[in-house]
């Protein structure tokens, strides 16, 4: 068989994403017929430079989910290594293809010829499924104690702003260097970690429940309990994970669980951005402590929790939204930087960034293993940050 | 204002002071010691020939008391061992070879400016941090000087006449550079510049030869990976303080007394629009740093960050703490700077 060329392998490549597109354009169809009535998700929809960020995200969302847990668009096994194919540039013929085989290596080979196409595919839905749930930690924890800080301020911001430039004093990967190495993993610190880091947001859920429903008793106490239920059974399902030094839930009960190497990079990363996060709500909590109608509601005699939570959080939305969206951007280079530095994911995971570090050691002789995956992060983060550039243009509008 | 630089240098000493904690205790847990003994012994030592060799060097005190030794505060330890002819043999930390035991000093630590010595290079820290502190300042002498005025052209160019078309270009020019981390403009600019594949072999693809002799050919591709992910930051810091004074009740007076566009935007906002840039450049020195590390990585140049990747790797302590020593103290002198530098460039802003 003939190799192909630039244009076939574009062409079938734009075929295998057929899912992809398909859902794009429902998505889009959807959104801008009903965009009057979807808030600032639907004025999102106005901006040309917010519609090409948010399509540039779906579009990884996307091939990560069909990609990834549906397993659709990719043409060969990730780890599969067929002899032959070694470093074999974009287009190359799969060598004794048996019928059922994708007859080609789209994107090429990789130095353990392994099909880049595929990883790069694979490696999508590992970014996907860290990076926002990372953030979103992140945040419950920046939250939880930015709020507080903000609004009592005295000892306790303090402290908290103490501790905040205490984290971010340190360099980044050094932060990492000492906190995923195996032989800190094998000290069971990251799970400790996890520990107090998952607390958050169930906590942070509660105490919402409690400041809202506070003067119905019966309301509270029901949807309390379903929460405590609840909140409960997914922190101890979180942090018990088999093979790590917290392990105490039956496996019947234990629903969830995360990878010990995943839950590891997870606190390294949430670890290092909620305090950015604290410092960023802190200061909204500041300003907006001042205005009337806090006044107002402490006047009315309403709980401190209920301030914070309900009357100075929402009114902060704007600017945390904008952050929420550059904050999986800059997690998503951290997890870049992590498999950059071969540290947390084992090396043949098909991460972006173990396969960036793979490839950049032959990147003057072979292209094709590096730039892919390179390419990948560079356009998934500058969707984000264009995302964010159009949320803050709209949610400034008004 | 000496009262405020006072309480910072306090609060400053005081983070140093918990960060080294925090390393040393990290650095000193038992499985980190445990590779420390076998990597500088051998492979298959036994359980007990890692514990005595871990008690001969005084690795396994109480942290506090390591800790206090390595500041200096408290004496160093020292191993003694009664040999068979009955001489004494005497080995510690403040011991070197080739000076005897009791005209070495008792106290050595940051505070007597002993740094300790380096496991993995066999040589005292501070010549080691001192030396490749020396390479990264070339390097980022050079980030410096293309980055920070380029950032600020781009930033006041783009947010004089915000909205325009030239606005447009830059900003989504300074958008995908600050989305763009070391190690993917890095990896893209070596494929197109200095691969055989492309063929274009403008500049070299590793900077190991920069240490010695810097020059256009493999000191540019480093510098501008470094400069990138800076420019756009900076840029879209200073688009962002252009575009606010541009809309300033001062300017409009300037522009209805007649004077043209090109004095009010050199006379008139381009020192206001600068105050907020100076700070961001300066606490952008921490992430700088991070970009070091990667790009000292990636191009093989064997700077500060390379020894950050080195000590780290291989838990060599001594080295680490110096390493963290002088990254922190870069932090947070940055800090102080930006914070004394805006109450000088701003007058409204007072400290006391």
């Amino acid at each position: 068989m003939e190799p192909l060329n630039g244009l076939e392998i574009f062409v079938r490549i734009l075929g295998l994403l057929t899912p992809v597109w398909i859902a794009l354009v429902v998505t889009f169809g959807l959104s801008i017929t009903f965009k009057r009535k979807l808030g600032l998700y639907g004025k999102l929809f106005d901006s040309t430079v917010g519609m090409i960020g948010f399509a540039m995200v779906m579009f990884w969302v996307f091939t990560a989910l069909f990609g990834g847990p549906l397993d659709m668009i990719v043409t060969h096994d990730v780890l599969q290594q067929v002899s032959g194919m070694k470093n074999k540039v974009p287009g190359t013929p799969l060598r004794g293809a048996e019928a059922g085989d994708y007859p080609y290596y789209l994107l090429g080979g990789d130095n353990l010829a392994r099909d880049v196409f595929s990883r790069v595919i694979k490696g999508s839905w590992i970014v996907i499924k860290i990076a926002p749930f990372a953030t979103l930690f992140a945040f419950m924890v920046g939250v939880t104690l930015g709020l507080p800080a903000g609004y009592y301020g005295g000892k306790l911001d303090t402290f908290l702003s103490f501790l905040a430039n205490l984290i971010l004093a340190f360099p980044v990967i050094l932060l990492f260097y000492l906190l995923v190495t195996p032989e800190i993993v094998a000290t069971g610190m990251p799970v400790y970690m996890a520990a107090v880091i998952f607390v958050m947001p169930v906590a942070f859920v509660m105490v919402l429940i409690n400041s809202r429903y506070q003067v119905i008793p019966q309301k509270r106490n029901l949807y309390l309990s379903i929460a405590a239920v609840f909140g409960l059974w997914f922190y101890f399902s979180m942090i018990s994970t088999p093979g790590t030094v917290i392990d105490f839930m039956p496996a019947w009960l234990d629903a969830k669980n995360m990878e010990p190497t995943i839950l590891v990079i997870f606190v390294a990363v949430v670890f290092v951005n909620s305090p950015t996060i604290f410092r960023i709500v802190r200061g909204l909590t500041l300003d907006i402590k001042t205005r009337d109608y806090v006044a107002a509601a402490q006047t009315r005699g309403e709980g401190t929790w209920y301030i914070m939570l309900w009357e100075i959080l929402p009114n902060a939305r704007g600017p945390l939204i904008v952050d929420f969206c550059l904050r999986i951007g800059y997690t998503t280079i951290l997890l870049g930087t992590l498999g950059f530095f071969g540290l947390g994911l084992s090396s043949e995971s098909p991460d972006w960034g173990s396969t960036i570090n793979e490839g950049r050691k032959l990147l003057s002789i072979y292209l094709h293993p590096a730039l892919p995956p390179a390419l990948s992060l560079l356009s998934l983060v500058l969707g984000l940050n264009l995302l964010a550039d159009g949320l803050r243009e709209e949610s400034l509008r008004d | 204002m000496g009262l405020f630089i006072l309480r910072r240098l306090a609060v400053m000493i005081l983070t140093a002071l918990c960060l080294t904690f925090i390393v040393f205790i990290m650095t000193n847990l038992y499985p980190n010691l445990e590779k420390l003994a076998k990597s500088q012994g051998n492979f298959r030592m036994s359980d007990e020939a890692v514990a005595s060799y871990l008690e001969t060097r005084g690795y396994l005190q109480p942290i506090p008391v390591k800790y206090a030794e390595w500041l200096g505060v408290i004496p160093s330890y020292r191993h003694t061992v009664e040999k068979d002819d009955g001489t004494v043999d005497v080995t510690g930390r403040c011991i070197y070879p080739g000076i005897a035991p009791e005209d070495s000093p008792n106290f050595c630590g940051i505070l007597q400016g002993h740094w300790g010595y380096s496991t993995q290079f066999k040589e005292p820290a501070s010549k080691i941090i001192g030396t490749r502190l020396a390479l990264t300042g070339k390097l980022m002498m050079w980030v410096l000087i293309t980055m920070i005025p380029v950032a600020l052209i781009v930033g006041v160019v783009s947010g004089m006449r915000e909205g325009s078309k030239t606005d447009r270009v830059l900003s989504t020019f300074s958008i995908a550079t600050s989305a763009t981390p070391e190690y993917v403009s890095g990896v893209v600019l070596i494929a197109v510049f200095a691969s055989s594949a492309v063929g274009l072999k403008f500049f070299k693809g590793t900077a190991t030869s920069a240490m010695e002799s810097a020059n256009w050919e493999n000191f540019t591709l480093p510098v501008l990976t470094i400069g990138l992910y800076g420019i756009g930051y900076i840029a879209r810091m200073t688009r962002a303080s252009m575009a606010e004074v541009m809309t300033a009740q001062y300017i409009r007076t300037a522009r209805l007394k007649g004077v043209s566009f090109r004095n009010i935007v050199v006379k008139h906002a381009l020192r206001n629009a600068l105050i907020a840039p100076f700070t961001i450049i300066m606490l952008q020195f921490p992430y700088l740093l991070n970009g070091v590390v990667i790009t000292e990585t990636l191009f093989n140049y064997k700077g500060f960050g390379w020894v950050l990747v080195q000590a780290a790797g291989n838990n060599d302590i001594e080295l680490l703490l110096g390493v963290s020593v002088v990254s922190v103290f870069v932090v947070l002198v940055t800090q102080l700077v930006s914070d004394i530098g805006y109450v000088y460039l701003n007058p409204r802003i007072s400290v006391s």
